[in-house]
């Protein structure tokens, strides 16, 4: 008789087991480079981990650490989306790069298998655990291009920030811990009769928000933002403003809702505080920038600041606001870092807007696909992006949240000037020498984020329900 | 669950007898959690000092952890505590080992000296 806990647990205990059987295999491997055969062999992993994620029972295991139910399954199969579509992009990357070592997708795995724990965390304690399988195998993905001063310091800044946000989340947890006795989420809720909270809860639900808005990028916990993205290695940062973000979302959801959703008044305004600063930073601080790259990381804070206006209403229809808007997220995020990895010349890697001048007459296709995810970022119909930015708008007016939805909109507008002048680059500037021939891994990926984008208007049933069932699932 | 205490009755010279409490324990977690936020944010020297102060912040969690653990006489609070240590070891291996790389390629590693990208 199988272990009920193995069978729910089963997608991370055999993800992990990968990572570690593909460590071995390419150590063992002497025929050529293992970084190939080690990245499909985590591809296949990966494949394998979301059919089982899909195919797993419903239930709570290890005595209420870890629990399976529709939310954690949808955010699952995002992670395992965006973490398989990174590693597509990291597979000529790393070789053009000279940086193609197989530890590559074992970190990957290893990382995957963390945000699934994240996604799946019903107790402080598997919460702090996954967070940090996470995060220690992001600090050495940064870091993954050794040679290279830029990604050494991204690596550096990035593991001092988020050793610190991370150590704040933890005190905040042994706060919360402290204060009502338990560190199980449905514990700790049913321990919260009150409405009034005792101070020092309160001081550890900030100091959790804090934490997790370091790992989102959020304001005022997103300084690292910028420079990481532009030193990590291109599919790093792919990784990163993909997976992690969905994972430290599910996390904030989870860990403000499940235990502390009736205790909405002291948590709510902070999210509302945070969410309109990463709007109005996201789409003020990225008109001067030159570099895609950073551009990017403050179109990235700016989303983030979107997704939580979901959270801020505290309602399900706010938080199913927030799954739609990671599922577009991911996809066009993906998208625009395949187009930003294709742009080479000469073998040399570019990253400023200026290269993209008159793209659209030497590769037209690129062009295009740039301009679909430009457009979708800025919100604009009939794309994914704006379906998004209506669902969490919606509900915030819904809720009452008017203040929240017209900055979002006004935000959104001056958002719309720097994508759309990546646009217009592409289109009405000079025309360079083309690109180097793009790889079929980075048109598979672009090809991918564009068919979303482009055809989530026309089917959104699917994700949009979905997405309900997996909020009703936190306020079941 | 029995409700264990961590109440110790310490002599004081001269008679005095003070009860040291779980406030006690907190007040010295959280003089340890601002010092190495303080460590972080105000250290203008090396990037080593920094690695201390997010040892000294994982620290103080521990002590919070301790005293709730003992004065809740829950187990939860120490089991966590033995994940953070864990968690340290392995996150101290893995700062030493980005700090190495960032030495070989930019031959220091004083914090004024980390700032190629610029935000």
């Amino acid at each position: 008789m199988i272990n009920q806990n193995w069978i729910l647990a089963l997608p991370e205990i055999v993800l992990a087991i990968c990572a570690m059987a593909i460590l071995v295999f390419g150590v063992l491997w002497k025929r050529s480079n293992p970084s190939f055969p080690c990245a499909m062999l985590a591809l296949a992993s990966l494949l394998l981990a979301g059919v089982l994620a899909l195919s797993a029972p419903l239930g709570s295991a290890y005595g209420g650490l870890f629990a399976v139910d529709h939310f954690a399954v949808f955010m699952k199969l995002l992670i395992v989306a965006g973490a398989g579509l990174s590693l597509i992009l990291s597979i000529d990357y790393n070789v053009q790069t000279g940086i193609d070592r197989f530890e590559f997708p074992v970190l990957i795995l290893l990382c995957t298998v963390g945000m699934m724990i994240m996604a799946s965390a019903t107790n402080l304690m598997s919460l702090y655990i996954g967070l940090e399988l996470q995060s220690l195998s992001i600090y050495v993905m940064a870091s993954f291009n050794r040679d290279d001063l830029r990604s050494s310091e991204a690596g550096l800044k990035y593991f001092v920030l988020g050793a610190l946000a991370s150590g704040l989340l933890l005190y905040g947890a042994s706060l919360a811990y402290g204060f009502n006795g338990s560190m199980d989420f449905a514990q700790l809720r049913a321990g919260l009769t009150s409405t009034n909270p005792p101070a020092g809860l309160v001081i550890g639900i900030v100091f959790i928000v804090a934490g997790l808005a370091f790992k989102i990028s959020a304001v005022p916990f997103h300084m690292w933002t910028p420079d990481v993205y532009e030193g990590a290695p291109t599919p790093v940062t792919a990784f990163m403003s993909t997976a992690p973000k969905v994972a430290a979302i599910a996390l904030l959801l989870r860990a403000l809702e499940v235990p502390f959703g009736h205790l909405g008044q002291s948590w709510t305004q902070l999210v509302v505080l945070v969410s309109i600063a990463s709007m109005l930073l996201g789409s003020l601080a990225a008109i001067g920038q030159t570099s895609i790259k950073r551009l990017m990381a403050y179109s990235s804070i700016g989303h983030m600041g979107y997704a939580l206006i979901g959270l801020a209403t505290n309602s399900q229809a706010g938080i199913q606001g927030v799954l739609v808007y990671m599922v577009t997220y991911v996809f066009m995020s993906a998208g625009v870092f395949a187009c930003v990895i294709a742009m080479r010349r000469q073998g040399l890697a570019l990253e400023k807007i200026s290269d993209l001048s008159g793209l659209a007459r030497t590769d037209p296709m690129l062009a295009l696909a740039f301009a679909i995810f430009m457009f979708s970022m800025a919100g604009i119909p009939p794309f994914s992006g704006f379906f998004g930015k209506l669902y969490v708008f919606y509900a915030a007016v819904q809720a009452g949240y008017w203040t929240l939805a017209v900055i979002g909109v006004l935000t959104s507008v001056i958002g719309a000037y720097y994508y759309l002048r990546v646009i217009k680059v592409m289109y009405f500037d000079d025309a360079q020498p083309a690109f180097d021939a793009r790889s079929p891994s980075l048109s598979f990926v672009a090809a991918v984020g564009a068919l979303v984008t482009v055809l989530f208007f026309v089917f959104p049933a699917p994700i949009v329900n979905a997405a309900q069932i997996a909020a009703s699932a936190l306020f079941g | 669950m029995t409700t264990g205490t961590v109440t110790t009755i310490t002599p004081m010279p001269g008679g005095i007898s003070m009860a040291v409490g779980v406030g006690h324990y907190l007040v010295v977690g959280a003089v340890l959690l601002l010092l190495g936020v303080f460590g972080i944010f105000l250290n203008r020297k090396n990037i080593i000092v920094i690695m201390m102060s997010i040892e000294l912040i994982l620290l103080a969690v521990n002590i919070n952890l301790v005293a709730f653990s003992a004065s809740l006489g829950d187990l939860a609070g120490q089991v966590l505590a033995m994940f953070v240590l864990t968690v340290a070891a392995a996150e101290a291996a893995i700062g030493l080992a980005i700090v190495v790389v960032y030495f070989r390629n930019r031959g220091s590693i004083q914090v004024e000296d980390v700032g190629l990208m610029k935000g």
